[in-house]
């Protein structure tokens, strides 16, 4: 099987959470005995967790409880902080990718990253998207950029807002735009998973909801991780929910579980607002 | 299994990754062999001056005047001339950059007086010295009357660093806490009390330190004094701020342009005389930076 | 007490002014020179001549050479200096250590704070016959010997005010490229040096004007002798040596010759007035908003 296309899924993958064949979905990410240090300073503590294919998982908890330094070291982002240390494996389709033998380029490319603050590069809005592409080597002829740039814009549900002004400045269009051009930046060099850290979080409802939807589109195509601090959130767009606190993973489970019947009293009181 | 591990590669794509790869640590080292030869030119040129001149450094040569004759020639007058024109340089430029930060800083902030003069210190900054040079002829020199004396070279250096003692000035008043101005004018202090017993005080290291680096600046300075007509050759030490002069820029450039061996070799010992009062300067001025530092801190 | 506070505010307000009456003098002493010396010398001739020879029996009044000379050699320092400094930067930025980073950096503040008259001895009595030992054909007094050592004297401008540019691009943007699998190469070289395009171009412009300024290096180095070429292995002559040149000898104030160099340096200040004004532009003008 070609590795550029992603796996068709099946119409159960639109069900809401609880559907039977979300737990058949094979594993997509698998984190065993993961330990993450800011120098001295352990930031993560043992963690262990198998994130499904095609399907959207949400890391919560209060902040500093290191679900964004987890994100992180999926796409092994952590590389360019001095000073930092990993050790245990994170198996992406059985491939760990801690293997000395992994090019951290190549990695980065097929786990893609949105960013808390839209991170827009200050070029046009085609060359953003493009970007990626180039820098690859993926696209041959400029018809295929074209193809590929309109195919992630549209992907990202951003086309019809900016097909008339696609070599105006990224820096102009609004906040929410921003944030779904990094979107289709990311979705443009056809990663395997899309690391997604707090995308709404600077946004207006509206927005988050145009970007909410946005990832309900996605899972057919991608596995998703999302980090987020606010709970409806979680609830509203992930079929799994992990929950954080002080580096350790305290739960993980259907996101219905998590937020009716959590098996840790932690859990309960940090998604009834009792802390956090 | 095959599948497995492959999973996560993309031939067509990860062909390029290892020339990538190169290409960056390519680039890499030869950045970092152009710094490496920056710092080499660096090294080539503190070994050529040492090189040369190392071995006519002597008492003699600090205390003799100019001569024809290479060996018996010293750097008395140059050396006396330098030193006198900075602390005249200092002299003026202190009192002048001072109070004009403290007006920018402190009285005139946001007027459209303060603008412009801001603007035209920016420009002023940027303009060659050689053009003060002809500023300090034709005002100093010729209309005023100084002549080629030390008075109008020291006007003219005054002038070529105001910008950077008013620009260093204006920082050292910024990290003087508004909650120390408070307090005084809490006490029924005025406006000019305030700054003259309280926020001075704590900014006069500041000040100090950007007044050295700004002396530092102009006791390399040549070109501007050779426009004002200082002497090359001067057979006495200056009496007076109407004297005229010579300084140890317009020294080693006199013996540089000069073809005899003897004479370079002369020029170089001047030059090592010449750094080693800059590196004086600029370790007071970082001695001061750093004391200042440590006062805050506690 | 209220007329005391008044006073001391007019006082402060005089030296503040101290500034602006340096930009009035510089300006009107150039004038005033310059305006005389053209009721004698058509400014024609001035500006479009080909020969420069105002001390001699027969005087021209041709500037060119002087112009083609200082181009010729700022040309040359900003051979040495853009791209060196700029790949310095990048290095300083993207990839040095932060130890190396702090150790360095004081290094190359170090090579700014040489005096010019030194840069001038290194390059007459250094610079010059190791490249005569690579290259004969080069004269004693030329314009490469200086031009490279002046590039090296520029070169830390270049890399420090090209590195606050690139260090003021967020990294959120390097964040941004990495996640995209660039290389450190390829996000330095296409989203932070673009990113920083503005400062870095107004950290060259800066630099070619200090370059055109430039005095004791061509002074002590590139010979005096004004010639209209781009043969770097010549003796020349820039405006700012002619300047020194004229200064030296004994020329009476109100002549001609002495006028000369009021006139040239007319010239040398519209040009590097210019080429700041430019710079701040550029900054201001593209200045990105992240």
């Amino acid at each position: 099987m070609s590795a550029g296309t992603p796996v068709v899924p099946s119409l159960a993958a639109r069900t809401r959470p609880g559907s039977a064949s979300l737990a058949d979905r094979p594993v997509k990410i698998d984190v065993k005995d993961l330990n993450f240090y800011y120098g001295q300073k352990r930031a993560l503590e043992n963690i262990s967790i198998q994130l499904r294919a095609n399907v959207v998982s949400a890391f919560i908890g209060p902040s500093g409880c290191g679900k964004s330094t987890f994100l992180r070291t999926l796409n092994r982002m952590n590389d360019i902080i001095p000073g930092t240390r990993v050790d245990g494996t994170v198996l992406i389709d059985n491939v760990n990718i801690y293997d000395p033998k992994i090019d951290v380029v190549g990695l980065r490319r097929r786990v893609g990253m949105v960013f808390q603050k839209s991170n827009p590069f200050p070029k046009s809005i085609f060359d953003n998207v493009a970007y990626g592409l180039r820098i690859n080597g993926m696209a041959t002829s400029k018809a295929e950029v074209h193809e590929r740039v309109e195919a992630s814009l549209r992907a990202a549900a951003l086309w019809d807002e900016v097909k008339d002004r696609l070599h105006d400045s990224a820096l102009a269009i609004s906040g929410g735009q921003q944030q779904r051009l990094c979107i289709a930046r990311a979705l443009a060099v056809k990663p395997k998973v899309l690391l997604m850290d707090e995308p709404a979080s600077a946004l207006d409802p509206i927005a988050t909801q145009h970007i909410e939807e946005l990832i309900y589109d996605l899972k057919k195509d991608y596995t998703i991780v999302i980090v987020t601090h606010n709970m409806q959130q979680a609830a509203r767009v992930s079929d799994f929910t992990a929950f954080f606190w002080l580096g350790r993973l305290v739960e993980y489970d259907r996101t219905e579980k998590i937020f009716t019947a959590p098996a840790e009293k932690l859990t309960e009181d940090y998604v009834t607002g009792r802390f956090g | 299994m095959a599948s497995a591990s492959t999973a996560l590669a993309t031939p067509d794509v990860d062909a390029g990754i290892a020339r990538r790869r190169t290409l960056d640590l390519v680039f890499q080292a030869v950045a970092l062999l152009v710094l490496l030869a920056v710092l080499a030119a660096l090294a080539a040129l503190v070994y050529s001056i040492l090189h040369d001149g190392l071995g006519r450094l002597s008492w003699d040569f600090l205390t003799s005047y100019t001569s024809r004759h290479a060996s018996h020639a010293g750097i008395r007058p140059a050396l006396a001339g330098s030193i006198f024109i900075i602390v005249l340089t200092a002299g003026i430029a202190l009192p002048v950059g001072v109070a004009a930060a403290i007006y920018l800083e402190e009285y005139g902030t946001r007027s459209r007086m303060a603008r412009l003069i801001e603007l035209n210190i920016a420009n002023l900054a940027a303009v060659p010295s050689i053009i003060y040079g002809l500023l300090g002829l034709g005002l100093f020199v010729r209309v005023l009357g100084f002549g080629g004396s030390i008075l109008a070279g020291a006007s003219t250096l005054a002038l070529l660093v105001l910008p950077v003692v008013i620009l260093s000035t204006r920082e050292a008043l910024r990290t003087v806490p508004m909650s120390l101005r408070e307090g005084s004018y809490a006490l029924g202090a005025t406006k000019w009390q305030t700054i003259w017993y309280q926020v001075l005080p704590v900014a006069l290291p500041g000040i100090l330190t950007g007044l050295i680096l700004a002396l530092s600046r102009a006791i390399g300075e040549t070109a501007p004094l050779i426009t004002i007509g200082a002497l090359t050759y001067v057979p006495f030490l200056p009496d007076s701020v109407w004297s005229p002069f010579t300084v140890l820029p317009i020294q080693i450039f006199n013996w540089v342009s000069r073809p005899q061996v003897e004479f370079a070799q002369n020029a170089a010992a001047a030059i090592i005389v010449l750094l080693a009062l800059l590196l004086t300067m600029n370790a007071t001025a970082i001695w001061l930076r750093d004391r200042f530092q440590k006062r805050r801190i506690s | 007490m209220k007329r005391f506070e008044f006073l001391i505010e007019r006082a402060l307000l005089l030296c503040a002014l101290v500034s602006v009456a340096t930009t009035v003098g510089i300006v009107g002493v150039l004038l005033f020179e310059t305006v005389e010396f053209f009721t004698e010398v058509s400014i024609v001739e001035f500006l479009t001549g080909t020969e420069w020879t105002p001390l001699f029996a027969n005087p021209k009044f041709g500037v060119w050479p002087l112009v083609l000379g200082t181009l010729l050699v700022s040309g040359i320092a900003m051979a040495v200096a853009l791209p060196l400094g700029l790949l310095s930067a990048v290095y300083l930025s993207e990839y040095a250590p932060p130890p190396m980073r702090r150790v360095l950096k004081p290094v190359l503040e170090v090579l700014a704070g040489v005096p010019t008259v030194v840069y001038g001895y290194f390059a007459l009595l250094f610079v010059t016959p190791l490249l005569q030992s690579l290259m004969p054909s080069l004269a004693g007094f030329n314009a490469l010997s200086p031009g490279i050592v002046m590039g090296i004297m520029i070169l830390p401008l270049v890399s420090s005010l090209a590195e606050d540019a690139m260090q003021s691009v967020p990294n959120s943007l390097r964040e941004g490229a990495y996640a995209l699998g660039a290389t450190r190469m390829q996000t330095a070289l296409t989203v932070v040096v673009p990113a920083a395009f503005s400062g870095i171009t107004a950290a060259f412009i800066l630099a070619v004007s200090r370059a055109v300024g430039e005095t004791m290096i061509v002074a002590i180095a590139a010979g005096q002798q004004p010639r209209a070429t781009i043969d770097p292995r010549v003796p020349i002559e820039t405006m700012t040596a002619y300047i020194v040149q004229v200064s030296l000898g004994d020329t009476p104030a109100g002549t001609l010759e002495y006028r000369t160099i009021f006139a040239v340096g007319m010239l040398l200040f519209l040009g590097t007035f210019g080429l700041n004004l430019a710079s701040t532009w550029v900054r201001e003008r593209y200045r990105e908003v992240y």
